[in-house]
């Protein structure tokens, strides 16, 4: 079996005593899109710097092609990298800006090159244009030709749709992993936002406090969560507090039991965090009671909040199935459980 | 009620333009004029002789090339400072960092003599170079254009330091970064994108440096001896009493000058490299390898003791009592002599309550008309607001001994129908001409606050039932306070500390600090000198720190 092109292994990093990057290792096929996804302070900018060599890692290794990079700085990684806020020089033309990073070539071949990258984010004929006149739209697509200009192994991008207005996005995200797919380049991104991570990745890597949560298609994060974060950070759901009462059976309200998902197996009498989708919970005479504090209408569906006691479960149904101030009873056709951590009882 | 309002506003917006180009434009006009007219009226005499002259040809090239090389000098030595203090951490970085610019607390002639005492022929560095090789006379001469750049060096890098340490921390450390992982080395990288980026900057500090120098008179006129330049040239000639020629020299001066400035705008090109600044500016590198981080410290420290040299040579001289350091390296003997002298002797005061009296009504002043022309061009957006502004910026860009004299020609005739009287000679004109040269200053900084005043407070003021001046004053004057103080320190320091403007205008009722100070100089009183020099620097310090304050 070949090894994996980009191999990241233990990589830590801290900064005083706050771990940004904590043990992480991951791997990613030539040619892959990772998406890096987390909430902000999580650590995947942390990740992308360490892979770019901005910073140096306290301890773990980067190897890319069976090479390792760890002690290289960016300069000679060449990791290609599409900034925030795009980075373009200011004082450079966009075709002066993409033929930046060419250095050992000859006059002609510098150009071949930069028009073959413009041409492919669309922008082809734009060399004499000053990076200023571009919308926000053609600039990060001058910072994408830019990375890519120099054929580097890696191209790493920071959040690469935040700046655009939302109109934009989804357009600029297709268009984005079409040109990333042609080149074929190993491709790593950072985002905060589920719906961009699943739409332009392959895989997603969640992380949290500098650790890895998991690795996984999106499919697999969504039906499969392997712990609690990623359960209540990937998709919409609501929290319980519960007991184990079988292998996967949970009771959680007295004599309310339901059916439930686990990551690993745990002894009768776990203490757990239970938690449900809204689409998997039913309004009806049976499960858990509680009140309807508020509605929120979504179209032909709604989305109900439901007060439980102790907590407070969102449940969508048809939107005419209970009213504010209704007691009504909510029962879940599915559900995950996780063990509960010892600091949060 | 608008309609009316809106033509008092166009009224209030004219008003300022004439009287700016009255008191701005008018006199240097009358300069020009009179360097063409004779007893008989038109002609072209003047001018023939002074192209006749080779002495008017040479100090004119002299006076073009120190300034082009005292630009090159500070920036060489002011913008590396500014990257090792911005870019590298090292022990005693923040407090060398400050001690750095502390040149900029000496007003022109007062570094001037501190150099005189520290390196001239007979200063301590001489004493202790002949005490050591045991030979009669000093091995150099602190005279001609070598001296001049010495101190223009030392007293101009500040300008690039400043400026180029403000736009380091302004760049977006991604751009660096970019540059990095396209595989450019630090090298490359200052050439390709740094310095690049930092282009407004060095132009701003360069115009600063080639305007000062253009204008310098005090190093010239103490250091030059027979090497003139054109600010001395004109003040010999007007002293000699040959007044055509100082007319001619002073057009040609102020034409030389806005030329420069003119010349500077075209190179520095219309491209925009305003950098879209959002990112993190870069933080600084820590040194890692002790001895290098220790090196980087004990250079950094000797380099801020060389800097602070003419600083601690005044406070000595000026503890030394009259002929009481003959032949020793350093003064044997120290006292406040001097000082008490410069309090108990009213003749000794009088210099310095007038420096002091003149320099506060002319910032008073000053200030006034730098808040009228922000309200007019800024919230009042008055049409005549361009001009207002090119005629605010004008007095920056002449020499200060060209609006001399162009105020001593301007006043000294009586014609009211023509906007002239006779101010020459009375107690007005210092402070007037102080008021002329600080109008860029004061306006620069309070009209840039009006600019970052937030029009939708006072509006908020003004919805919460706040009447027109209760606005002003509780809403728009507190905002306004920094850029007053920054505008009022700095017109201060420069009215306080002046010499070019007030050797031509002053009068012994009027006489200045650094009249005085001449005077002192011219017999052999270099203690009584020191003492007033000292004075002025804590002055001028004391203003910078007030007006710096956050």
């Amino acid at each position: 079996m070949p090894e994996p092109f980009l191999q990241i292994q233990n990589l830590t990093k801290r900064f005083g005593t706050h771990a940004a990057a904590d043990d992480v290792s991951l791997e990613i096929e030539r040619g892959e899109i990772l998406a890096l996804l987390g909430p902000s302070g999580s650590g995947k900018t942390t990740m992308l710097r360490l892979l770019a060599g901005f910073e140096r890692p306290d301890s773990g290794s980067v190897q890319v092609d069976g090479r390792n990079v760890t002690s290289h700085g960016p300069a000679e990684r060449r990791f290609g990298m599409v900034f925030q806020h795009y980075a373009l020089f200011p004082h450079l033309n966009v075709g002066e800006n993409v033929a930046f990073g060419l250095t050992n070539l000859a006059k002609l071949e510098i150009q071949n090159r930069v028009s073959e990258v413009l041409d492919l984010v669309d922008l082809g004929g734009f060399e004499k244009r000053d990076v200023s006149s571009l919308s926000g739209g053609q600039q990060q697509r001058v910072a994408v030709a830019r990375a890519l200009a120099p054929n580097p192994p890696v191209l790493l991008l920071d959040e690469p749709l935040s700046n655009l207005d939302p109109a934009l996005r989804e357009k600029t995200r297709t268009e984005l992993r079409s040109a990333l797919k042609e080149v074929g380049i190993t491709t790593i991104f950072v985002t905060h936002e589920q719906e961009e991570a699943f739409a332009l990745g392959d895989v997603v890597a969640v992380l949290n406090e500098g650790k890895l949560q998991q690795v996984g298609p999106a499919p697999e994060l969504y039906e499969n969560p392997s712990n609690l974060f990623v359960a209540t950070f990937v998709g919409r759901a609501s929290v319980l507090r519960g007991t184990m009462v079988g292998i996967d059976r949970a009771r959680v309200a007295d004599d309310v039991e339901w059916d439930v998902k686990v990551a690993r197996g745990m002894v009768q009498g776990t203490a757990v965090d239970v938690v449900v989708r809204p689409q998997h919970l039913t309004l009806g005479t049976r499960g858990i009671e509680g009140t309807i504090t508020s509605v929120r209408y979504g179209g032909a569906r709604a989305y109900f909040s439901l007060d439980v006691g102790d907590n407070e479960l969102e449940v969508e149904s048809s939107i005419r199935s209970a009213a504010v101030g209704d007691k009504v009873r909510a029962t879940a056709t599915m559900a995950y459980a996780f063990p509960r951590e010892p600091s949060e009882a | 009620m608008r309609f009316r309002g809106s033509r008092v506003r166009r009224r209030y917006g004219a008003v300022l333009a004439v009287f700016l180009g009255w008191i701005v434009v008018y006199p240097i006009t009358l300069v020009v004029v009179e360097s063409f007219r004779g007893p008989d009226g038109w002609t072209l005499v003047n001018v023939v002789g002074f192209i006749r002259d080779p002495s008017e040809w040479s100090a004119l090239w002299n006076s073009i090339w120190i300034s082009l090389a005292s630009v090159v000098l500070a920036g060489v030595i002011g913008v590396p400072l500014a990257f090792v203090f911005e870019r590298l951490e090292f022990p005693g970085r923040k407090v060398l960092g400050a001690l750095v610019a502390l040149p900029i607390v000496l007003p022109p002639l007062v570094g001037v003599i501190a150099f005189l005492f520290l390196y001239g022929e007979s200063g301590i560095v001489a004493r202790a170079v002949t005490g050591l090789l045991r030979i009669d006379e000093s091995p150099w001469r602190l005279r001609g254009a070598g001296a001049i750049l010495l101190v223009h060096a030392y007293s101009m890098y500040v300008y690039f330091y400043l400026f180029v340490r403000a736009g380091l921390a302004k760049i977006d450390s991604s751009m660096i970064e970019a540059a990095q992982s396209l595989g450019h080395m630090p090298v490359d990288i200052v050439r390709k994108v740094t310095l690049p980026l930092l282009k407004p900057q060095l132009a701003a500090a360069a115009l600063l440096a080639l305007m000062t120098s253009l204008g310098s008179f005090s190093a010239p006129y103490i250091f030059g001896g027979g090497f003139r330049v054109m600010t001395t040239q004109i003040v010999a000639s007007k002293l000699n009493g040959d007044m055509p020629a100082a007319m001619v020299e002073t057009t040609l001066l102020a034409t030389v000058a806005l030329a420069g400035l003119f010349l500077f705008r075209r190179f520095q090109g219309e491209r925009s490299v305003a950098i879209m600044s959002k990112g993190i500016p870069a933080t600084a590198t820590q040194i890692s390898q002790p001895i290098a981080r220790w090196g980087a410290a004990i250079i950094g420290w000797l380099f801020a003791l060389f800097l602070l040299l003419p600083h601690i040579t005044l406070v000595m001289v000026s503890l030394v009592p009259l002929n009481a350091w003959t032949t020793e390296i350093l003064p044997a003997r120290y006292s406040l002599t001097n000082y008490a002298t410069l309090i108990g002797e009213p003749e000794r005061l009088r210099p310095l309550l007038n420096s002091l009296w003149m320099a506060a009504a002319s910032t008073v002043a000053v200030l006034g008309v730098a808040l009228w022309a922000g309200r007019e061009i800024v919230q009042r957006k008055v049409r005549m607001r361009g001009a207002i502004e090119r005629l605010l910026s004008v007095p920056w860009a002449v020499p200060g001994t060209v609006l001399a004299i162009a105020l001593a020609t301007m006043f000294s005739l009586k014609a009211p129908l023509a906007g002239r009287w006779v101010l020459v000679g009375t107690v007005v004109i210092l402070p007037l001409a102080y008021f002329v040269r600080n109008i860029p200053i004061a306006a620069g900084a309070v009209v840039a606050g009006f600019r970052q005043l937030d029009p939708s407070l006072a509006e908020a003021a003004a919805s919460l039932g706040a009447g027109r001046f209760r606005t002003i004053w509780k809403v728009t004057m507190p905002l306004l306070r920094p850029a007053l103080l920054v505008g009022g320190a700095l017109a201060f320091a420069t009215a306080v500390g002046d010499f070019v403007t007030s050797v031509v205008l002053y009068t012994f009722e009027t006489r200045p600090i650094s009249i005085e100070i001449l005077g002192a100089l011219r017999q052999f009183d270099i203690g009584q000198a020191a003492a007033y020099g000292v004075v002025l620097m804590f002055v001028t310090a004391g203003a910078m720190a007030l007006g710096t304050r956050r």
